[in-house]
């Protein structure tokens, strides 16, 4: 408790002027959030997320064929456990090689806390509930069988183990889309924080790979490619995502025959990876120019070619400087996708507006848009605590760990 | 395989043979209509709806668009594919409405869009408007302890409205006409400006007459707040397709004219079929037997099946069933008809006759 106290009074109570600004701020802060808990407790009418959870979650996604999706979301909640199970079992040498280092004993506390309040909260049938806490034994499950046996998994083993998640992305897309045997589930039914999630997710991986491409061309010694590269970067750039939406929403129409034009949702998401990739080649060529010119002589020197001398030497260098504004660009695409609501598209915005909308919760706007904020918010710090992990793992300067 | 391509050339060939023929001899025969023929191909029609209007068109927990619009988009699929159920809903915003339609996006609006000369006008929009389906008009909102019953009372006193939009400028218009000093209280968008009148910052607002009452279905008390009798602007809405395919322009007006007919012929959802029967058993119902699809080929003459009216009503009820579903008293918006009665109760539908 002592040392504590003392802190708070070297940060906070060290002078008068200290004193009086903390003494402000602190009861701003308690009577804001004192409002707000007051406004959430006693006066907001939560039936209208209990009543539209589904809504939410997936949309107007047909109700026989939600399995699918329980299904698919079984598969992930395995592969997520399983991979932090691994990533413990095989510490990098910085880190010391405890299997349940406090904070994942801090998030197993707070995954099962979620696990029992958001169904209690929703109000969902047992049935419901209990699938939710299906979830979370199975998650504590990989993870457990994972980290237990995981460090017996040789190299090899490990980097097919990574092949798993392009693997499940796939089978992910067969569940929700259909098709194999599975009835085809148009993609005019998506919706809620799937479509939300599926149209981020689909731009953050591929705009990766075209990103770096342009970044590549746009470095490159060859005119016609650097132009190219520019030209395209520059084009994108300098045009609001929302009219780029518009675009590709209603101008394909004209442009291809009848049928020909993609779904509706791919188009906003082929336009959303487009636009991504341009921020994020700017990104990239920020992390290619910090890595000195000398690497690529001297392993151009060494006798690698040029190819493998990028992807050996440079580009592990360039990408993890890149990263920090890496993984910006990716938080800011997925609130991007927000703006799919503005083309008619029923992701969580558009889905909110038309929840608003229901004779049955009019004026129930501060509900919906609070409950709209907890969900980015958890999406958006999920993304950032991922990538602080992979920059502390890709850091080649990280101090051994004495145990 | 093979077969059934030759076949289906086959007929092909025959329809166009056919039509060849039609076209020269008799202008009796149904013409033929593209978008029609694409919703049959198709198999379901796909039908825009706004998505967040207030009793006009949103989504159910379960899914399903609710709403007056979007039943109208459910009895076109039941007159043109004979299944209610055949409709793919595409929520389209308001911005982008008209080129959804004329890209070939979609086949139909069920949007509340005012008919206006320039959306209509082959130099302008170049759009095809059905009848008027909704008459609706910018009102204004009091609190009813005001006491304010006149647009004149508001004099001097703020206003509530959204900026940048039609109603503001209907607003300063008609305040200037009555030559009203007032302050106008700008809002970016309506989930600013109704808070703002509810907390008492302005003694009015206006905007779309049904929206305010929509809107005031959500306040905290309701019965407080009070739409003044005056109008500022009519808002006649309609439903709308390309003006490219006046057949199909055609035969989504026969099916709002459906509907307002079955309302004054006394035909509801439940009784449409034993009327049916009833009128085939007995000669002397003239106008029903028409209506109904028994005598002439009024259907086939729209590209329509002869007993599209019965399959419409079924499907989806009379106008006045879909009013009172939807916007009327038992529902929270709690809309009067006022304009939207029949002609024979003094509003202003009204169906040509189906002869």
């Amino acid at each position: 408790m002592k040392p504590l106290l003392r802190r708070l009074r070297a940060e906070l109570f060290a002078t008068r002027t200290d004193t009086v600004l903390s003494l402000a701020l602190i009861s701003l802060i308690t009577l804001a959030a004192f409002g707000v808990l007051r406004w959430a407790f006693t006066q907001a009418q939560w039936a209208v997320i209990r009543v539209n959870s589904t809504l939410f979650a997936v949309g107007r996604y047909p109700v026989e064929q939600q399995w699918r999706l329980w299904l698919l979301t079984a598969l992930l909640v395995a592969a997520s456990g399983a991979t932090w199970g691994l990533l413990r079992a095989h510490p990098r040498p910085d880190r010391s090689g405890v299997l349940w280092p406090r904070n994942d004993r801090l998030a197993l506390v707070l995954l099962v806390l979620i696990a029992l309040a958001v169904p209690a909260a929703l109000g969902l049938s047992l049935a419901i509930a209990s699938r939710w806490w299906g979830l979370t034994v199975l998650l504590i499950l990989c993870r457990w069988l994972a980290g237990r046996f995981g460090a017996g998994l040789p190299a090899s083993g490990q980097r097919l183990a990574a092949l798993v998640w392009p693997a499940l992305y796939l089978v992910g897309m067969v569940l929700i889309s259909g098709g194999l045997g599975l009835v085809t589930v148009s993609p005019s039914e998506w919706g809620g924080l799937m479509l939300t999630l599926l149209a981020s997710s689909f731009a953050i991986l591929l705009c990766f790979p075209i990103g770096v491409l342009l970044a590549l061309g746009r470095r490159s010694d060859l005119p016609l490619l650097r132009w190219g590269s520019v030209l395209y970067i520059e084009f994108i750039r300098g045009a609001p995502l929302i009219t780029l939406l518009f675009l590709g929403q209603n101008i394909l129409g004209f442009l291809l025959p009848g049928g020909l034009a993609p779904e509706r949702v791919w188009r906003a998401a082929w336009v959303l990876t487009f636009f991504a990739a341009a921020y994020l080649a700017e990104a990239v060529r920020s992390g290619l120019a910090a890595v000195p010119r000398g690497q690529l002589e001297a392993a151009r020197s060494l006798g690698l070619s040029y190819p493998k001398a990028l992807q050996h030497v440079v580009l592990p260098q360039a990408l993890r400087v890149a990263l920090p504004a890496m993984v910006g660009q990716f938080i800011s695409l997925l609130q991007d996708t927000t703006l799919l609501s503005l083309i008619g598209l029923l992701e969580l915005l558009g889905t909110a507006r038309t929840v608003m909308a229901n004779p049955a919760f009019l004026g129930r706007n501060g509900e919906v848009y609070l409950t709209l904020a907890v969900l980015f918010w958890g999406c958006c710090a999920a993304l950032g605590l991922g990538s602080r992990a992979l920059e502390r793992r890709l850091d080649p300067h990280a101090v051994p760990s004495a145990t | 395989m093979g077969i059934n391509t030759i076949s289906r050339a086959a007929r092909l060939l025959l329809l166009a043979l056919l039509t060849g023929l039609v076209g020269c001899s008799s202008a009796n025969e149904a013409p033929g209509s593209p978008t029609m023929a694409k919703i049959r191909e198709r198999g379901r029609l796909v039908c825009a709806v706004d998505g967040a209007v207030p009793g006009f068109s949103t989504v159910a927990p379960g899914g399903a668009f609710v709403g007056i619009d979007a039943d109208f988009c459910r009895a076109v699929a039941a007159a043109v594919l004979g299944d209610p159920g055949k409709v793919e809903f595409r929520p389209v915003t308001a911005g982008e409405r008209f080129v959804a339609l004329n890209s070939g996006e979609v086949d139909l609006l069920s949007i509340s869009s005012t008919h206006t000369l320039s959306r209509d006008a082959p130099g302008g929009n170049a759009l095809s408007f059905g009848p008027v389906f909704f008459y609706d008009g910018q009102g204004v909102m009091v609190p009813l302890a005001s006491g304010i019953n006149s647009l004149r009372q508001l004099a001097g006193q703020p206003i509530c409205v959204e900026s940048g939009t039609n109603t503001e400028l209907n607003l300063a218009d008609r305040m200037r006409e009555l030559g009203l000093a007032y302050q106008p209280l700008r809002f970016q968008s309506g989930e600013q400006a109704y808070p703002a009148y509810e907390q008492g910052r302005c003694a009015a607002i206006t905007s779309d007459s049904s929206l305010l009452a929509a809107k005031r279905s959500g306040f905290k008390d309701p019965a407080a707040h009070v739409l003044l009798p005056d109008l500022l602007s009519k808002e006649p809405s309609a439903k709308v397709t390309v003006q490219a395919d006046p057949a199909w322009a055609d035969a989504v007006r026969w099916i709002t004219y459906t509907l307002f007919q079955a309302e004054e012929s006394g035909l509801t959802q439940a009784n449409v079929e034993a009327s049916r029967e009833a009128a085939r058993a007995d000669a002397s119902q003239a106008e029903r037997r028409r209506f109904l699809g028994i005598e002439g080929d009024f259907g086939r003459q729209l590209g329509l099946p002869a007993d599209f009216t019965v399959r419409v009503v079924k499907a989806v009820g009379n106008y006045g069933e879909l009013f009172e579903r939807h916007l009327g008293k038992a529902t929270p918006l709690g809309l009067e008809r006022g304009l939207n009665r029949l002609w024979t109760a003094g509003g202003l539908h009204i169906a040509p006759p189906f002869r």
